[in-house]
């Protein structure tokens, strides 16, 4: 190969700029390797574009490289301290291991600590329900033992309604009590009144007869014991329980006469 | 130590190899991101910059693909035209002509700026016009032969026999 010749073609010159393929420089690069005044004339090239790049240059404070150093090993010194200390890798291991552990057993806490923070609430709202009910049973028992009581009141006089023609399998029972003027009806073996009626309550005498409304069975679907309480001011004879257009009547219907009983002598 | 080796180690992440590739390259590579940028300040933190990233990037460098100047030439190149592009139109404009020489040997009485104005001038005496700008687009703008070609208007071969021309003229006037 003519040296000369490829020297003075200006390649090596373009080769130092870099502004030759990959393939044209691996070339350049084995000829500068087979031929000493190709790599010394590369290198006279370089000197001189280094001489006019360095008189270019803006000047540099003696400590520039200091900070350069300050930032690299910066960001490098993590890795140098593992390489650094190469003996210790079980304890890295023990020490990874550990916090995996530690944060395994975290994590498990915190999400015990809400199921039970959850398990705490269902069981509050459990507890508020239980409460309702209780003291809903209380004052129903109240209520009740209020009316057995009444019931089981000496004054008390037992009346028994019969079922008459319109309902013969109705009967009813009057709780009268004449010191205190009332009356508890127990309805139980009253069917049910059709829709738009009530059962509307009679007290009688007899001689003659004449009938005063003491009240309506009101509710009668809604009252689970079908025990109705009353005020009674009559000198009652005999009571009766007549169906009656909602809301009740003046006069009793005496075709729908339910039941009818008199009070004992 | 030679290059070779000091490369070498340099590429082993020996900061010691670094900073002596520093002594060796650090003014020129600042030199030409002052010809690419003409803002010294500018080109003082850029070229730590640069050499930053030829640090990280030090496995990159490959010898069987060329020179190792060549090759932080190229990242400094390249990081002061991104910082160019990244300015005003205005700082662009500035930049627009072919021969990037124009500023900096007009710009130099700015406080803190060291350019050796004279030295500059001297290498590139007697320098025909086409020579500053075929210089300037393969040194200082990573053209390629065929780019510069294209964007001067000249045979393919022309580039490199002019390019050689030219900087044989420069050590001709460093050997003055």
């Amino acid at each position: 190969m003519d040296v000369e010749k490829y020297i003075a073609s200006g390649i090596l010159e373009l080769y130092v700029s870099g502004a030759l393929s990959p393939k044209e420089n691996e070339e350049v690069q084995g000829y500068a390797r087979q031929y000493p005044e190709i790599q010394k004339e590369i290198e006279a090239i370089e000197a001189t574009i280094l001489d006019l790049t360095k008189k270019a240059s803006p000047g540099m404070p003696p400590t520039s490289f200091e900070s350069i150093a300050s930032k690299i090993k910066k960001d490098d010194s993590p890795i140098i301290e593992l390489d650094s200390k190469p003996k210790s890798g079980w304890v890295t291991y023990l020490g990874w291991t550990a916090s995996i552990i530690l944060a395994i057993g975290l994590v498990w806490t915190y999400l015990q600590n809400n199921e039970l923070k959850s398990d705490i609430e269902v069981t509050n709202k459990t507890m508020e329900q239980l409460k309702d009910s209780l003291s809903n049973i209380k004052l129903e028992i109240t209520n009740k033992e209020t009316i057995l009581e009444e019931l089981r009141n000496k004054d008390v006089s037992v009346v028994l309604l019969q079922g008459q023609q319109v309902s013969p399998a109705s009967y009813a029972k009057v709780f009268w009590n004449a010191s205190n003027e009332v009356v508890t009806i127990d309805a139980q073996g009253l069917p049910s009144p059709p829709e738009g009626y009530d059962y509307q309550v009679w007290s009688l005498t007899l001689n003659p007869l004449t009938p005063t409304s003491i009240g309506l069975l009101s509710d009668f679907d809604s009252n689970e014991d079908k025990l109705f309480t009353l005020e009674n001011t009559n000198e009652s004879q005999a009571f009766g329980i007549t169906l009656e257009p909602e809301g009740g009547s003046e006069t009793p219907t005496l075709e729908q006469l339910y039941t009818l009983g008199t009070v004992g002598p | 130590m030679n290059l070779d080796a000091l490369i070498e180690n340099f590429q082993k992440k020996d900061v010691s190899a670094f900073e002596k590739l520093y002594n060796m390259y650090g003014e020129n590579i600042c030199g030409v991101i002052n010809v690419i940028l003409k803002d010294s300040e500018r080109s003082k933190e850029i070229c730590q910059d640069v050499f930053i990233k030829v640090w990280n990037n030090s496995s990159s460098y490959d010898a069987s693909k060329g020179r190792f100047f060549t090759w932080i030439l190229n990242i400094a190149r390249n990081t002061a035209i991104d910082e160019l592009r990244s300015k005003s139109n205005k700082e662009q404009k500035r930049n627009l002509s072919i021969d990037s020489f124009v500023g900096i040997l007009e710009e130099t009485e700015e406080m803190g700026n060291q350019v050796d104005v004279i030295g500059l001038k001297k290498m590139l005496k007697g320098l025909k016009e086409l020579c500053r700008e075929i210089i300037s687009l393969l040194y200082f703008k990573g053209y390629t032969q065929k780019e510069a070609a294209e964007e001067l208007g000249i045979p393919l071969g022309t580039v490199k026999t002019r390019n050689r021309n030219c900087i044989s003229q420069i050590r001709k006037n460093n050997a003055l």
